[in-house]
């Protein structure tokens, strides 16, 4: 049924697109009634929905204000720190009375020192400290800044020049603190989405660089090349099944030159070749091998022969052989010039103290008139290293060249608190007969591969052939008493 | 119209802002605040806002132009570059990553790292560079610019000095020690100056117990995650330091950001963490962490701290306070930020600091109660596999601090704490006075001066060094993208003529440069908008 509209129909129009217009009008006003009912209807409610007011699709539950000041009430958090026994083995530190030198004063007793990392003696050599004197007269001790807003030291410059120099590297870089040198260097090149290749027994430092990164961490067995490259070999594969991803994805290879926790030495040739043949980065951290390794001291690469370049960074820290504190990475400008900006531990926290850096300078200085003392200290690792061998009970564990290495249980008793007893019952009692030793301690819950217990024995070029055969000596007794 | 909110009017003199700009907290939150809180952050000008991202805009068209040019080898290519044998490697940066500070940090290079020969104090000798390709290399003309007033250290005490008792007592144990310590805490490297070192920490803090470590950075970052871990909830304020996002991160715990300094944001994120529990299986949080900084060293301002303990009290959670900034340089004894507020040290769970700002040294410290120190000796991280402070350096710290407690038996501690007061209140009153925008609470030794445009971070910089004074000029990342600084450090080596002078040549650069933006508007800071979207959640 049409709605007659005489007012349109009776319109005069002159021109033809007024024509049209009106008649599309028409057209419309001419549409059957329904048609028109619905479709006012479809327009009121858009307009009320336009104007409604519009609610939250995430509710987030039916709670009243008073359900929620009861469960605040309620809620008890645990005790900020759990408590902590009164013979916990790690609670009470031995106490050192005056400087940890040569001859140590723990807890009361005069002994001979075989716990400190000081494997050059320079620790208490006149020549360091008068240096560090000169520095400290010069610039008082703090830098109280970071290297970025005015911490940056002539001193500073002067070490990083001399590292590189002696490590034969373009450029090197210093942080103030040793652990923190390899745990901001990782974070910086290895990202998310990145793969880095690691040790089992490789140090907490780096297993904190790597947890810092968020890297994906593939772990293969302690000096296991057949393992390393089983691993590359099927991340290969992956990358052949996503070639896009496998662009961008940057692959790491983290080693130690020598390991602390097991003394042992990495196979850098075989490492070398890997890196090559399947394009992975090494890092090589040589906080035990600077100034023990090699024919200079340059550590792994000088002992095996092998081009500094072939390694993408060097880390190490100045706190064993150089008898000081903090760590330095060296390598090629083009990767370690990027921690200047991107380190963590280097932007963010205030530069080496110059009398720290005036000591290593000093330290460095002795390093190269002397190169003989690196054979020295090689000749009485592998002394003390024979003249414990055979002892009932306890088994060497580490390279006869390195300076620090491990004494464990042959036998375990079954529960580590009980062999940590047991060790620290021989350590005491070395204590008592003037040999200083020290159990290697670790973090029972937080490290990756917890190393078993062990009486850590770091041998220095101070001491005497004659302290060496008595240290022997002594441990030997010792074990035979408490372990049988 | 602001109007003063507090009961009892003290207009006293030293605070300059006109009476309508004034909130005094006073009164607010139960009288919670013994003193005036007066802390301000003037909003950006339109007009300088939009001249920035115009200024960021232009500088980033012409980094793309010459990347171009670097990539079809029209202009010479100066960065280092990847190995021959080992081009087919996957490349080592991403393109993008760099591009910022290819393109514009390179540019104002020269800023930054500038390198000292004498001590940091109030005056510094900084060595000539120079460099002829743009800042891509330098080398040093083997001049020393002598006596260059030094507002960049973090040298708020005065004790960063090469004669008098601390050096002293310094060189005699380095004489006696050595330099290194060659083991950890927990082996062999505890000798009986850090135990002695540790005990007076304790004693100056009105705490039970203290442990000294041997950076400031790696204490947060390898403590935090001792304290807490899976199953814990972090509160951490918004600008916190990258050691404690660190150390948060590597704890495993989850992260929630809450606004700075904002009380109403941080009540929220508590009351809904304790109602919701953990997401998704809605067990109860086994902890609550609040991270806060004593002193925020960009932003000038001092967190609230009455407001932050009555909040943690009633919702049962732990306070962590990193006092690196504010330790010596705050309140009337040099306490930090507890003494400035006038609460007790027992109220806060966790008290951090570091000693390489106020005491001339370097190395960090946490306080507290018996149990909680006791925990860390046998759990830190740095206990076990890190080395222990140097002998001379801790003997650097103890001199210093028994110095500020007054137990050395001069007045010096004291006298250096009012002066560096005096200095800070003398200071920003007048660069107020003269038009600078500057952040921050007015008892704060930092003082930010806003500059804003990338253009005027260099110039001042370099401007500020041809008139003989040091500054330290800050853009992004390390502050939002518009907001660039410069930071003011001040000390209580800097007599009132080192002051006078540095605010003359402030005033002639700030001429120059355009950079007297202040209109007095300022925003107090409670009535910054406070959004109902809810926080951030980080989870690793």
């Amino acid at each position: 049924m049409y709605l007659p509209c005489p007012v349109v129909q009776n319109i005069k129009v002159s021109c033809t697109s007024w024509k049209c217009a009106l008649e599309d009008v028409a057209w419309i006003i001419s549409a059957p009634a329904y048609h028109l009912i619905l479709e006012g209807i479809l327009i009121l409610w858009i307009i009320r929905l336009l104007f409604s007011k519009t609610y939250k699709l995430q509710e987030r539950s039916d709670l009243t204000v008073k359900e929620k000041e009861e469960l605040i009430e309620e809620w008890q958090p645990e005790p900020l720190v759990p408590p902590v026994s009164g013979d916990h083995p790690a609670l009470n530190y031995n106490v050192v009375s005056g400087p940890p030198s040569h001859n140590i004063v723990v807890n009361g007793k005069k002994c001979v020192n075989f716990a400190s990392f000081n494997f050059l003696g320079l620790l208490d050599d006149p020549r360091v400290k008068a240096a560090a004197l000169v520095s400290l007269r010069k610039y008082g001790v703090g830098t109280c800044g970071p290297r970025g807003f005015y911490g940056t030291f002539d001193v500073h410059l002067d070490l990083e020049d001399r590292l590189a120099k002696f490590m034969q590297t373009e450029e090197a870089i210093i942080y103030s603190y040793g652990f923190a040198t390899i745990a901001s260097a990782i974070p910086a090149y290895s990202k998310r989405g990145d793969i880095v290749f690691v040790d089992r027994a490789a140090c907490f430092a780096i297993q904190k660089g790597l947890q810092a990164s968020r890297s994906d961490i593939q772990l293969f067995k302690h000096n296991d090349m057949a393992d390393l490259e089983r691993l590359l070999k099927e991340q290969e594969i992956e990358d052949q099944k996503n070639p896009r991803k496998a662009r961008v994805t940057r692959r790491f290879i983290v080693v130690e030159g020598l390991y602390m926790n097991t003394g042992t030495i990495c196979p850098l040739p075989e490492l070398v070749k890997l890196k090559y043949k399947y394009k992975a980065r090494i890092f090589l951290e040589e906080s035990l091998s600077f100034g023990v390794l090699g024919e200079h001291g340059r550590g792994v690469t000088e002992h095996f022969g092998i081009s500094i370049d072939d390694i993408d960074l060097i880390s190490a820290n100045m706190e064993n052989s150089l008898a000081s504190i903090g760590g330095f990475c060296c390598g090629r400008s083009f990767v370690i010039d990027h921690q200047r900006l991107s380190g963590q531990g280097y932007c963010f926290s205030a530069s080496l103290p110059p009398l720290l850096a005036a000591a290593a300078i000093e330290a460095l200085n002795i390093m190269e008139e002397n190169p003989g003392i690196f054979s020295v200290l090689r000749e009485k690792c592998k002394r003390i290293h024979k003249a414990l061998q055979g002892i009932s009970g306890l088994k060497v564990v580490g390279e006869s060249f390195s300076p620090a290495f491990h004494l464990q249980l042959q036998e375990s008793t079954g529960s580590r608190e009980d062999d940590v007893k047991l060790l620290q019952e021989i350590v005491n009692h070395c204590m008592d007969r003037s040999i200083a030793l020290t159990q290697a301690r670790y973090l029972e819950k937080e490290e990756k591969c917890l190393p078993p217990p062990s009486i850590r024995v770091v041998v220095t070029v101070e001491q005497t052939d004659e302290e060496l055969e008595r240290a022997a000596r002594t441990i030997k007794e010792v074990a035979q008493a408490v372990l049988l | 119209m602001l109007t003063p909110i507090c009961s009892s009017n003290l207009f006293s003199t030293e605070t300059l802002l006109p009476a309508t700009a004034r909130v005094h907290h006073v009164t607010q939150n139960g009288g919670l605040y013994k003193k005036p809180f007066n802390e301000a952050f003037e909003e950006t000008p339109m007009l300088v806002a939009v001249l920035t991202y115009v200024g960021y805009g232009v500088l980033t068209l012409f980094g793309y132009l010459r990347d171009f040019l670097r990539h079809w080898r029209i202009e010479k290519c100066h960065h280092a570059t990847e190995r021959k044998e080992q081009q087919d490697f996957v490349s080592l940066y991403q393109d993008f990553e760099n591009f910022y500070t290819r393109n514009l940090y390179m540019r104002i290079r020269d800023n930054w790292n500038r390198p000292i020969c004498s001590v940091p104090g109030a005056r510094v000798d900084i060595m000539e560079r120079q460099s002829h390709d743009y800042n891509w290399s330098f080398k040093y003309t083997g001049n020393i610019i002598k006596g260059v007033i030094n507002m960049g250290s973090y040298n708020y005490l005065g004790f960063a000095r090469n004669t008098g008792s601390c050096q002293e007592a310094a060189a005699k144990v380095l004489e006696e020690y050595g330099v290194g310590v060659c083991s950890t805490r927990q082996e062999i490297g505890n000798l009986d100056k850090h135990e002695e070192l540790e005990k007076l920490v304790a004693s100056f803090l009105g705490v039970e117990a203290a442990m000294a470590y041997g950076m400031g950075f790696a204490t947060n970052s390898m403590n935090i995650p001792a304290l807490v871990g899976k199953g814990c909830l972090i509160l951490s304020d918004e600008l916190n330091h990258a050691s404690l996002v660190l150390g948060a991160r590597l704890s495993g715990a989850t992260i929630r950001i809450f606004k700075h300094n904002n009380m109403q944001s941080l009540e929220k994120l508590l009351k809904d963490a304790i109602v919701y529990g953990q997401p998704r299986t809605r067990r109860p949080w086994k902890k609550i962490l609040i991270l806060v900084e004593g002193i925020y060293s960009m932003e000038g301002s001092i967190v609230r701290l009455p407001e932050v303990i009555a909040l943690k009290k009633k919702y049962k959670a732990y306070l962590y306070l990193d006092e690196a900034h504010s330790i010596g340089a705050l309140g009337p004894t040099g306490r930090g930020v507890v003494d400035y507020f006038g609460l007790d040290p027992e109220d806060v769970d966790v008290m951090m600091g570091t000693f390489t700002k106020s005491f001339g040294a370097s190395g960090g410290y946490i306080g507290g109660k018996k149990e909680l120190i006791d925990y860390l000796r046998t759990h830190s991280h740095s206990a076990v596999y890190a080395t222990s402070l140097s002998p001379p350096v801790v003997e650097q710290i103890v001199t210093s601090m028994k110095c500020i407690m007054g137990q050395d038996g001069t007045t010096l501690g004291k006298e250096c704490i009012q002066q560096l007061a005096e200095n800070t209140r003398y200071f920003r009153r007048r660069l107020k006075e003269m038009g600078f925008i500057i952040y921050g609470n007015e008892d704060s030794p930092v003082v930010p001066l806003m500059l804003y445009m990338p253009a005027k971070i260099g110039a001042f910089g370099r401007e500020m060094l041809k008139r003989n004074i040091g500054v330290v000029v800050v853009g992004f990342p390390a502050t939002p993208i518009i907001e660039s600084r410069a930071r003011f450090c001040l000390s209580a080596a800097h007599t009132k003529e080192i002051l006078d002078t540095a605010l003359k040549e402030i005033d002639e650069v700030g001429d120059l440069l355009q950079l007297k933006y202040s209109r007095h508007r300022l925003v107090p800071l409670l009535d910054r908008p406070f959004d109902e979207t809810t926080y951030e959640e980080t989870e690793d």
